[in-house]
């Protein structure tokens, strides 16, 4: 019975699931339910009101005796960073970049949403809930998301009193667009560089902290371990990536705020240095990995051009607002001058299939409907090995309609941009899009609290799984990282140290000593391997398999073939990786090298994920389960539930993972069938 | 496409370093510049040679990691980040030589890698305003004019690469930190601290070792966010009114 998960005072609207098929049978074991032990209760409204005062209070004395480490310096980790600092916390900050301004979340483009509803368009705190728990097909948790929602307002306040220029319109107020499908006008942007003014604006935030001696930053330093004393966080090893020494900083709590790891696909929009080790060692030592096979792939990138890429750039969505996209009905025609294939030759197959949507239709459609298109051999653009992987976005009719000039008006840096990367002028020849992995829904898991399992670790950010579901909208990732450090941590790290003083540790105390071992052990076999390949070519290899087998559409099939694959690839890591150099100096190999060796398993863990869940829904879509014309279908009596993956121990070595179910229960939204035709 | 390479290798901060010469081949046009340095990687570590260290992470023009002298121009030779410089900009046989920043203030740590956080000192001595989380007032409570608002965006895009320093013939921040300065003095979010900032910020870019401005233009033609040569007319004008004022 549904409501036997939970607390008293709420009326299910739904059944608790009960998983029928196990495809992946044989992968994992299973394990207890999960339950959030800090899931508020009462009227959705005033969760989040209630929760703030029944939270203990710390002194301010008492918080300049209380340490705190955060690592990750984006949205999440910096607005926490400069929050807990200025409220009197003793902080450590950690990236691996050289400075702090230069997290990930720098490169974001759109737009944040905030329901301040200063359009009049019928915008609420309540909507903004509503579309964000559809828009990821009913696989968040529904009390997270709506204090997303009613926090959003303040992020923008506070954005604004530290000098964020966001857009602004003729009166000098400011102007918001709407995004993504989206019926009201909710996104608040800066020009293209959204996510570069949020970040400076957080970043600078913090630097005054810095100036004020509460909070010390690391930056080329990464975490290598997490260490757990007497089941509590209480700490981290971290390497000086510039003079190569093995650091221990000791905490009465460790943030977590490291940002997704769709680079397990090695190729992405991801920076290059995006990783997934210090979630992955998290995990390692008993945080649970939840829902790691959500990928959210963008439909609209620039294409891959050859084998040397490194990385892929996103262009923004707006273009298909005007743009048609096709391909050529004849595979012949592929090679030749788009120009030259006259108009019955093409196939604007979105308008074909999805007559009342057409170009516009939802991103994981677009995505999928491309690879198929280049899967048929109907792809243009260069070879990459045998394939031809990408589609024309054209602009053709758009120029006719408003001239040159009015297209530039619209797009003008984006066309730039794509003239700089491809070498191709958008405006004579159609433009060449495909999709690429742009964001992760998965993470560690946590509770309403964001913190993880293991008592006195917090996760934030992109790190954690808790708000997005299966799906993420645009603009929504910016808010959920800023809300989080500023207005959610500072809350709920304060009840957790309200049990302090905390017991004392030092670098002697045994769990220590093991910790800064196993990381100087992992560094020595690394370098002592002395086989012929680089790290990068296992990433690209891994990142082949993963984006093959676990990309846009999964089957039963391909993920058992991946996962064989996958752990080929591990036993021949460990045994062929070459990294020169030494351990005391700047290394980039080594640091590759442990990057790698956690993408692996992480990529082993995604496709058991995937394997298991035997449904289609948001980011995944698993091609067993769809509708008789192809839509992905959801299966909400057996799979309404959040996979929690505790570590089970190395799979060369007979180890399983275990998966811990926690049920969805909605007691605000009614589930429903995302429809698109 | 086939290419020498002169780079400069340099174990570390104490070593002396100096110019290697290396071959590559098998450069194709669509590549960056940093794919191809990817590439020449590749060979090295095949021939049991030490992979060249330089800075990347966005690729994508944003995040201000990349830096390099390219044939002694700072990101090379167009007005863009050195991730965003793509192969097609150079000609098969040429020779291009590759050094780090430089600039006493940017120290190398390994070949074309150096130390930037004089910049992140220069910024916690004022580059921010001080707005404590949760009290900030609504944000539409005080508009900003369009034209305003305008300029303080179209400045605050820098990316803090340090380009405008490796070109400068006086090593000086100015450009750097005259964005700053404009950006926030635009706004009236950032009037409280305007006089103090400045002040601050210039006592700290010179504490820092960077050189006076001495109205070259080398930084604005250099920097890949065109970044105006003007904000550092504004930050004088901002100096000498606060000193005039006691600041
Ligand atoms: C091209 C692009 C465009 C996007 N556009 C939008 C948009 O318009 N709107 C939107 O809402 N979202 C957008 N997103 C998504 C959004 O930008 C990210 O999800 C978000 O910024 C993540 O923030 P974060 O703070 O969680 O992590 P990040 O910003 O990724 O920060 C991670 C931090 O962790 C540090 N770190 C990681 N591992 C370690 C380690 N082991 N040791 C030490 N430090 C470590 C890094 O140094 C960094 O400081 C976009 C994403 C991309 C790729
Ligand atoms: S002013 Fe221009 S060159 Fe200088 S740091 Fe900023 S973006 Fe780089
Ligand atoms: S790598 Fe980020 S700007 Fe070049």
């Amino acid at each position: 019975m549904a409501g036997s998960t939970l607390h008293d005072g709420l009326t299910p609207l739904n059944e608790a699931s009960v998983q029928k098929s196990d495809d992946a049978h044989g992968y994992y074991t299973l394990g207890d339910k999960l339950v959030d032990p800090v899931a508020p209760v009462g009227p959705i409204a005033e969760r989040w009101t209630t929760r703030k005062f029944e939270n203990r209070l710390v002194n301010p004395a008492n918080r300049r005796k209380l340490d705190v480490i955060i690592v990750g310096t984006g949205l999440a980790g910096g607005a926490a960073a400069a929050t807990l600092g200025e409220a009197g916390y003793n902080v450590k900050s950690f990236c691996y970049q050289d400075s702090p301004r230069r997290a990930h979340s720098i490169a974001a483009q759109g737009g944040i949403n905030a329901a301040k509803n200063y359009k009049e368009d019928g915008d609420s705190t309540f909507r903004l809930f509503y579309d964000t728990v559809k828009g990821g097909d009913y696989r968040s948790r529904e009390s997270n998301v709506y204090r997303l929602a009613e926090v959003s307002a303040n992020i923008i306040d506070q954005c604004v009193a530290q000098g964020v220029p966001f857009a602004r319109d003729y009166g000098g107020l400011l102007d918001n667009r709407s995004f993504g499908g989206v019926q009201v006008s909710r996104t608040f942007y800066a020009r293209g560089q959204t996510g570069q003014q949020l970040l400076i604006g957080a970043y600078q935030a913090m630097e005054r902290q810095v100036a004020a001696g509460t909070v010390e930053q690391f930056t080329r330093h990464e975490m290598l371990e997490l260490v757990v004393v007497d089941g509590k966080a209480r700490g981290i090893i971290a390497r000086d990536m510039v003079t190569g020494e093995i650091e221990t900083h000791l905490a009465d709590v460790v943030v977590l705020a490291t940002g997704g790891y769709g680079n397990v696909f090695f190729l992405s929009t991801n920076a290059m240095g995006s990783n997934v080790t210090a979630a992955w060692r998290a995990h390692r030592k008993g945080a649970y990995m939840a829902n790691p096979c959500y990928t959210q792939i963008h439909p609209t990138c620039i294409p891959v051009s050859g084998d040397h890429q490194s990385k892929l750039t996103l262009m923004s969505e707006s273009l298909r607002n005007d743009g048609r996209i096709w391909v050529p009905k004849k595979k012949e025609d592929c090679d030749k001058d788009p120009r030259d294939i006259p108009e019955e030759d093409r196939d604007y197959y979105l308008e074909r299939i999805y007559p009342s949507f057409g170009n516009l239709v939802p991103r994981d459609i677009a995505s999928r409907q491309a690879k198929n298109m280049c899967d048929e051999g109907r792809g243009v653009g260069p070879m990459v090995g045998d394939f031809r992987r990408g589609v024309y976005l054209d602009f053709t009719d758009a120029i006719k309609r408003y001239g040159k000039a009015g297209v530039e008006e619209k797009y003008d840096n984006l066309f730039d941009m794509y003239e700089r990367i491809t070498g191709e002028n958008p405006y004579e020849v159609p433009m060449r899009i495909y999709p690429a992995v742009h964001y992760v829904m998965g993470g560690l898991w946590v509770d309403y609290h964001l913190q993880s399992n293991i008592p006195g670790l917090f996760v934030s950010g992109e790190a954690n799984f808790s708000d997005h579901g299966a799906n993420r909208l645009g603009a929504s990732a910016l808010m959920q990282g800023l809300a989080d450090g500023y207005f959610v941590l500072p809350n709920t790290i304060r009840d957790y140290l309200a049990d302090g003083p905390f017991e004392k540790i030092d670098e002697s105390h045994e769990a220590v000593v093991e910790a800064k071992r196993s990381v100087q052990e992992r560094i020595d076999r690394f370098l002592s391997i002395d086989g012929t390949r680089s790290a990068d070519s296992y990433h690209k290899e891994l990142g082949n398999i993963m984006w093959e087998y676990c990309g846009m559409e999964r089957t039963e099939e391909g993920l058992r073939k991946a996962i064989d694959l996958i752990r080929e690839l591990k036993a021949d890591f460990w045994s062929n990786l070459k990294v020169l150099g030494s351990a005391d100096t700047l290394n980039q190999s080594l640091e590759k090298a442990g990057r790698v060796a956690d993408f692996i398993e992480l990529g082993e863990l995604m496709c058991i994920d995937a394997l298991n869940r035997r449904e289609s829904c948001g980011g995944h879509f698993r091609a067993e389960s769809q509708t008789d014309d192809g839509e992905a279908l959801r299966h909400d009596d057996e799979f309404a539930y959040v996979a929690a993956w505790e570590w089970g121990g190395d799979s060369l070595e007979g180890g399983q993972p275990v998966l811990h179910k926690e049920d969805l229960i909605y007691t605000a939204i009614e589930m429903k069938q995302r429809s698109y035709k | 496409m086939n290419l020498t390479l002169k780079i400069w290798r340099q174990d570390g901060p104490d070593d002396t370093g100096g110019i290697h010469t290396y071959e590559v081949s098998g450069i194709s046009q669509d590549m960056s510049f940093l794919e191809m340095l990817d590439v020449l990687n590749e060979q090295l570590n095949e021939k049991g040679e030490e992979p060249v260290a330089f800075d990347s992470d966005c690729r994508e023009g944003i995040c201000g990691m990349c830096s390099l002298m390219i044939n002694g121009e700072a990101h090379g030779p167009e007005v863009t980040t050195t991730c965003q410089l793509h192969m097609r900009s150079f000609s098969d046989g040429d020779t291009i030589t590759i050094e780090p920043w430089r600039a006493e203030p940017f120290p190398v740590i390994k070949d074309l890698v150096v130390d930037r956080s004089a910049f992140d000192r220069i910024i916690q001595s004022g580059g921010f305003v001080s707005a404590n989380t949760g009290s900030a007032p609504e944000a539409n409570a005080a508009p900003v004019p369009r034209d305003k608002a305008m300029r303080a965006f179209n400045v605050a895009t820098c990316i803090g690469c340090g380009a405008c320093v490796a070109a400068c013939p006086n090593g000086s921040a100015s450009l750097f930190l005259g964005a700053k300065i404009t950006h926030l003095g635009e706004l009236p979010q950032g009037q409280p601290e305007r006089w103090t900032r400045v002040v601050d910020m210039v006592g700290q870019h010179d504490h820092e070792g960077f050189g006076g401005c001495t109205n070259i233009g080398e930084c604005a033609a250099a920097c890949p966010k065109e970044i105006p040569l003007d904000v550092i007319s504004q930050l004088n004008k901002d100096l000498r009114t606060a000193l005039k004022n006691g600041h």
